[in-house]
């Protein structure tokens, strides 16, 4: 038995910033309207409706199979809706206007959308016959139509970052687990995203190399300007980076709010149950 | 003894070279071609590239090169005796290629298709950048074998009269009744032809995969 | 260009000439079989020489043409006393030179059985011959059994192959009747449909057969 939404919104949680932005008129840079998804009779998400303001960070968290993947997915083009629509920056990502109807998006307008949005996976994605410097040189190279100069900056910029300068030439295959999940950091992050989202960074790492990836995602959350959803576990994490946590369970939110009061004060019954299981001081 | 024979060898040899490769070529490109085709999203295509496959891969290259010599001709298509060869060995081939394409690039992990995605990489540059070189490394062992079951298949064009190998070798047992050697040799020949195919394709997929995997 | 009447005139010969075809079929295969296990047998042998030559044999036999082979079987083997019908020198060709692929596929169905395996054999004080009897063989063949199919539907269609030393399968009955009425299209045409809906048939049972392995 799912808890309506309304009942959980209080004063406080109505605070969260993207209804303050309602207010003020400033376009949330993503906005999930009405959206449902299911796998034939397998209803994984039910009519969501989110909005996550520009520079937000907003952590996902819930249990496995609670749908919070594949909200995520469905944002990068890796799953479409079933019903609802999905805006990037005001313009619709899975539908365009065509003759002034509202038809399914073909390739050309999902590629020109789809542009806002980043992702890191939880098993890296890297390619394996490219070097970490042409990993990340080569979708400013062919995407963004750098020249092989400007493309191999930026990427050298990136790397230097995320703390892998000295690697460049050496091969996925040559790495660890924290240094893949960092190389596909700098990759997805020298496309300059507006969103990024961080399906489970550390999940699928070793625990002693789960803290320097987490330290690459905390410095990228303070440079500010790049919303990110953040799909995670690491309950310390979500609450030193999270602006707003939402809790997923059974595809649907079933609570919402800054983390203090999240962590501190949870209100539904569920929430309790599934925080308890982290011994949560 | 043995020396006498082997000159008449040499032409038979440069026609079975020529055969395996001309037809090579082709069947590489129709494997692309008819393995992509099988995995097009437009259903026709599909449908096209997925009967070309089933009938060359359910009749034997024998019965193939047969049809193609003999058979249409009475349908007014009168082809060449090397012509006739090639054609049925591409086209033998190119059904076998297109599986080895096909099954290739589907066992390529699907994250790789969604990174590609995530960086926002157009469905031709997913294809080429990423996919493509990841499946040609996994397609070359099998390549290499198709390579040598062509060499071999070229023998069949001895029974149209095209004088390949095989088919000097029978001529010249005919006329001088020596079988042993000439049979022997024979298959000496071929199988040292065949060294170089297979030789050259592990050592590609040696520098290919160097240090990568 | 295409006669209907002629088509049924000649199919009862052609489909007469198909029962050598199958039988030629059936009998290589199981030359093939046993052939295929005792090279690979012999190749795991410890024995370095049988191993080697094992080896050089396989490697041999599947770089060069089928249609060579049997020339040397046929043509060869009677200088040296050894005179074979065509029929038993077609099967013999066709069994050998698969038996090298089917050693290959006994070979991955053996290599792919654990370790521990062998391990829990030998601490049980199994013989070799028990071993192999009992837990190995047992094991290794049934994954294998539709690759296996695979290859006697492939060997299916090299029958013609067996022509060239003047067995008369169907493709030889086919080229027969087509010298004989100067109508080749038909014949050839039925010949090849035949092959068609009998190799495309055993296919879909094979990968049948392999569901149903699966599910085991």
């Amino acid at each position: 038995m799912s808890v309506p939404l309304k009942v959980i919104y209080n004063e406080e949680s109505t605070k969260s910033i993207g209804n303050d932005l309602r207010k003020v008129a400033v376009q949330p840079i993503v906005n999930y309207s009405n959206i449902s998804k299911s796998y034939g009779d397998l209803q994984v998400l039910r009519n969501i409706d989110l909005d996550i303001a520009p520079g937000e960070k907003v952590a996902l968290i819930g249990p496995s199979g609670s749908g919070k993947t594949t909200l995520a997915r469905l944002l990068m083009t890796l799953e479409e809706p079933t019903s609802g629509t999905i805006e990037v920056d005001g313009e619709m990502l899975w539908h365009q206007k065509t003759n002034g109807k509202l038809v399914k998006a073909n390739e050309k307008h999902l590629h020109k959308v789809r542009g806002n949005i980043g992702m890191v996976f939880q098993h890296f994605n890297l390619f394996p016959h490219m070097t970490i410097l042409r990993n990340v040189m080569e979708a400013p190279r062919n995407v963004l139509g750098l020249s092989k100069e400007e493309a191999m900056e930026r990427a050298v910029t990136m790397l230097k970052q995320v703390g892998l300068a000295n690697k460049i030439d050496v091969y996925p295959a040559q790495l660890s687990g924290g240094q893949k999940q960092r190389v596909a950091i700098a990759r997805a992050l020298v496309m300059r995203p507006k969103v990024m989202i961080f399906d489970e960074p550390t999940s699928a790492l070793d625990p002693e190399l789960v803290g320097e990836v987490l330290e690459v995602i905390k410095a990228i959350a303070a440079e500010g300007e790049m919303a990110m959803l953040l799909i995670t576990h690491e309950m310390d994490f979500a609450r030193d980076v999270a602006d707003r946590i939402l809790f997923f369970d059974q595809g649907r939110i079933i609570e919402q709010g800054p983390p203090k009061r999240i962590f501190n004060n949870p209100e539904s019954e569920r929430l309790q149950t599934f925080l308890s299981r982290f011994n949560r001081h | 003894m043995w020396f006498d024979i082997l000159p008449s060898f040499w032409e038979g040899t440069k026609i079975t070279i020529q055969l395996t490769l001309f037809s090579a070529v082709i069947a590489f490109f129709l494997a692309f071609l008819a393995g992509f085709g099988r995995l097009s999203k437009i259903k026709a295509i599909r449908f096209l590239a997925a009967t070309y496959v089933e009938i060359f891969r359910g009749t034997s290259l024998f019965v193939q090169l047969f049809w193609i010599y003999f058979a249409l001709p009475l349908l007014g298509i009168m082809l060449p005796k090397m012509l006739a060869g090639v054609l049925a060995l591409s086209l033998n081939a190119g059904a076998y290629g297109s599986e080895i394409v096909r099954s290739t690039i589907i066992s390529v992990p699907k994250g790789q298709t969604e990174a590609a995605i995530a960086l926002n990489m157009t469905p031709w540059q997913r294809t080429w950048l990423v996919i493509l070189p990841q499946a040609l490394v996994m397609m070359l062992p099998a390549f290499g074998n198709l390579l040598i079951e062509m060499l071999k298949g070229t023998a069949l064009v001895s029974l149209v009269t095209l004088a390949d190998l095989t088919f000097v070798a029978t001529v010249l047992n005919s006329s001088i009744m020596r079988p042993t050697e000439i049979f022997s040799v024979l298959l000496v020949i071929y199988f040292v032809i065949s060294l170089p195919f297979t030789r050259g394709i592990r050592w590609i997929e040696h520098r290919l995969s160097g240090g990568r995997y | 260009m295409w006669s209907w009447d002629y088509t049924l005139l000649i199919l009862p010969q052609i489909l007469e000439a198909l029962k050598i075809t199958v039988s030629a079929t059936f009998v290589a295969f199981a030359v093939a079989l046993v052939g295929g296990l005792i090279l690979t047998l012999a190749r795991r042998s410890d024995f370095k020489p049988l191993s080697l030559f094992a080896q050089g044999f396989i490697e041999f036999v599947r770089s060069t043409p089928l249609l060579v082979q049997l020339y040397f079987i046929f043509y060869v083997l009677p200088e040296h006393g050894l005179s074979l019908s065509p029929f038993i020198a077609g099967v013999i060709g066709l069994g050998l030179h698969y038996s090298t692929y089917l050693s290959e596929v006994y070979r991955g169905g053996i290599e792919s059985i654990p370790p521990g395996q062998w391990e829990a054999a030998k601490a049980l004080n199994f013989t070799p011959l028990e071993t192999w009897r009992k837990i190995i063989l047992p094991q290794s063949i049934p994954p294998v059994i539709p690759v296996m199919g695979n290859y006697l539907i492939t060997m299916f269609k090299e029958t013609p192959v067996l022509s060239a030393i003047t067995l008369v399968e169907i493709m030889q009955t086919a080229k027969m009747l087509g010298s004989h009425s100067f109508r080749y299209l038909e014949a050839f045409t039925i010949v090849g449909v035949l092959f068609l809906v009998l190799s495309y048939s055993s296919s879909l049972m094979v990968r049948r057969l392999e569901v149903r392995l699966n599910l085991r």
